[in-house]
C-alpha cells in the first residue's frame, strides 16, 4: 500500500510511434515520443503544434478521429493507467474540493476513501478548505484542488497540459514545486509553451515543431531546479531562442 | 423592491385607463364594466369564485407536477441513448407541429369532464419545452469534464448520473420557469372544451348570462395565480441552483 502522495504500481517507459496526424495533417511525422519510467518529459512547443493532441491521444481521447500513432509501450496498454490535469482546473462547481478530490472513486463505482483523501487534501496544503466549492477557492488553491484530484486517481503515468499557464507567477513557481514533489516518481509528460517551466521541471526536454521532435539537453540537478541557478537560466534562455528560430 | 413597485404603478396606470375608456365611450356594463364594478363583483361572489379557482389550481398543480416528471425522465432517457433520440426526436418535432389545443376535444372524450382531461391537457402544454430545455443543457454537457470523466475509467451511466445531470439542472430550472407560465392556459383550455368546475367553466358561464363583470374577475384572478405560480418556481429554482452551485 503507498502513500498518500505514493503510486500505486511502477511507473512504466511509454512510447507512442510516429507517423502521428489529424485529418492527414502530421503532428509528428516519423519520430517516436518515448516518456522514460519515472521521469517528467517536458513537450515543449508554439501555440497550435499538436503538443495537446499527443498528450490527447496518450488519454485515449481522440476517439473521433482515426487513431493516432502506435503505442509500443507498455505493452499492456495505458488504459486505467493516466491521470489528466489541464490549465482549466476542470472542477466540478457543485462538489466541495473534497468531493471534486473524491470524484474518480464515485464514477468507477468504488467506496469513496474519505480519510485518504484528507490526507492528500493535507498534502496539497488544503485541509483547510476541503470543504469549499471552487467558486469559493482562489485560482492556485483551485489547482491545488485539481492535483489532489489527480493524486487520488493513483495512476503511474500523468499527463499534464500546461496546468500552471493561468496562474500568477508567485503561484505558478509554488505549484510547480509542490507539483514536482508530489509527482517525482510517476513517468509525467508535461506540455507547456513557458521555457522556465521546462528548464526548472524537465528531465528531458523535446522541443516541437513541424512534426518532428528534438531533444534539448536538460539542465543538470533534480527538478524542481532553483528559478535562479545560472544553469536553469541559461537552459531558459537557450530554449526561448530556439523556441524562437523554430516559429 | 423597485420590481415590485413598478409592476404596482403599472398596475394602477393599467386600471386607470381601463376607468377613462368606460367613462369616456359610456360603455354598458354588459360591455365593458368598469374595474369598481368588477372588484365590487369579485367581493360578492368571492365564495363561488374561491370555489372554482381551487379546481383549477389543483388542476395545475397535478399537471405540472406529472408533466415535469414526465418531461425530465423523457430529457435523461433521450440524453441516455441516441438509439431513442434517433426515434423519438422526429416524433417529438412532428407533434409539435399538431397545435395541442385542437386534441382537447378528444381528451375530453378520453378522460371525461372531471380534472383528468384538464390535467392530461396541462401535462401536454408543458412536456415540451420541459423535455427540450432538460435535455438541450443534458447534451450541452462540458467536453472536458467528459473526457476527465473517460481518463477516470467511469461507465456512461455514472457520467450521466454524476456529472451529466447536474450540470443540467439550470436548464431544468428554465423548462420548469416556461412550464409555470403554459401551465394555467393548458388547464383553462381544458375547461373551455367541457367541465362543470374551475375558472375556465366559470368565464364561459359568466359570458354566457352576460355577467361580464363576473368574467372579468374570474380572469383577474386566473392571471394573480399565473403569476403567483411563475413567482414561486422563479424562486425555488433560483434558491436551489444558488445551493447547487456555489
Amino acid at each position: 500500500m503507498s502513500g498518500p502522495g505514493g503510486c500505486a504500481g511502477a511507473a512504466p517507459e511509454v512510447v507512442l510511434e510516429g507517423p502521428v496526424g489529424v485529418g492527414g495533417a502530421a503532428v509528428l511525422s516519423q519520430a517516436a515520443l518515448r516518456l522514460p519510467a519515472g521521469q517528467w518529459t517536458c513537450l515543449l512547443g508554439a501555440s497550435g503544434v499538436g503538443k495537446s493532441t499527443l498528450l490527447r491521444r496518450l488519454a485515449g481521447l481522440c476517439d473521433a478521429i482515426a487513431p493516432l500513432g502506435r503505442l509500443a509501450a507498455p505493452p499492456e496498454g495505458l488504459e486505467g493507467r493516466v491521470a489528466m490535469m489541464a490549465q482549466d482546473d476542470l472542477l466540478l462547481p457543485w462538489l466541495s474540493a473534497a468531493d471534486n478530490a473524491l470524484l474518480g472513486a464515485r464514477l468507477r463505482g468504488a467506496r469513496p476513501d474519505r480519510a485518504r483523501a484528507d490526507a492528500v487534501l493535507e498534502r496539497v496544503g488544503l485541509a483547510e478548505h476541503a470543504w469549499k466549492r471552487p467558486r469559493q477557492l482562489s485560482g492556485g488553491q483551485r489547482q491545488r484542488a485539481a492535483l489532489a484530484r489527480t493524486l487520488m486517481e493513483d495512476r503511474p503515468v500523468i499527463l499534464l497540459d500546461e496546468p500552471f499557464a493561468g496562474l500568477d507567477a508567485p503561484t505558478r513557481a509554488r505549484m510547480q514545486e509542490l507539483t514536482a514533489g508530489l509527482l517525482g516518481d510517476r513517468t509525467v509528460l508535461l506540455v507547456t509553451h513557458d521555457p522556465a517551466e521546462a528548464a526548472r521541471l524537465g528531465h528531458r526536454i523535446l522541443l516541437m515543431a513541424e512534426g518532428a521532435l528534438e531533444e534539448i539537453a536538460a539542465p543538470a540537478g533534480p527538478a524542481p531546479r532553483p528559478v535562479d541557478a545560472p544553469e536553469v537560466l541559461a537552459a531558459q534562455a537557450e530554449l526561448l531562442r530556439r523556441l524562437r528560430a523554430a516559429a | 423592491m423597485s420590481g415590485w413597485r413598478s409592476g404596482l404603478a403599472a398596475a394602477l396606470v393599467v386600471v386607470g385607463i381601463w376607468q377613462a375608456t368606460v367613462w369616456i365611450l359610456g360603455m354598458p356594463g354588459f360591455i365593458l364594466p368598469g374595474p369598481a364594478a368588477v372588484a365590487v363583483e369579485m367581493w360578492h361572489s368571492r365564495g363561488i369564485i374561491a370555489g372554482h379557482a381551487w379546481v383549477t389550481i389543483l388542476e395545475i398543480a397535478a399537471g405540472l407536477a406529472l408533466g415535469s416528471a414526465l418531461g425530465a425522465g423523457s430529457a435523461i432517457g433521450l440524453a441516455a441513448s441516441p438509439a431513442a433520440r434517433a426515434l423519438v426526436r422526429p416524433m417529438m418535432v412532428f407533434s409539435q407541429a399538431i397545435p395541442v389545443f385542437a386534441l382537447a376535444p378528444v381528451l375530453t372524450l378520453w378522460f371525461g369532464f372531471g380534472p383528468g382531461s384538464k390535467i392530461a391537457m396541462t401535462v401536454l402544454v408543458i412536456y415540451f419545452p420541459v423535455t427540450s430545455s432538460f435535455f438541450d443543457a443534458l447534451m450541452r454537457t462540458n467536453p472536458d469534464w467528459l473526457g476527465l470523466a473517460r481518463v477516470m475509467g467511469a461507465t456512461p451511466a455514472r457520467i450521466l448520473w454524476r456529472i451529466r445531470v447536474p450540470a443540467a439542472l439550470p436548464g431544468l430550472a428554465t423548462g420548469l420557469r416556461l412550464a409555470a407560465v403554459y401551465a394555467p392556459i393548458g388547464a383553462i383550455v381544458g375547461e373551455w372544451v367541457g367541465a362543470s368546475k374551475g375558472l375556465g367553466y366559470l368565464m364561459l358561464l359568466a359570458n354566457g348570462r352576460a355577467k361580464t363583470d363576473l368574467m372579468f374577475a374570474a380572469v383577474i384572478v386566473l392571471a394573480v395565480l399565473a403569476l403567483a405560480l411563475y413567482a414561486a418556481v422563479g424562486a425555488l429554482s433560483r434558491r436551489f441552483l444558488e445551493r447547487h452551485a456555489t
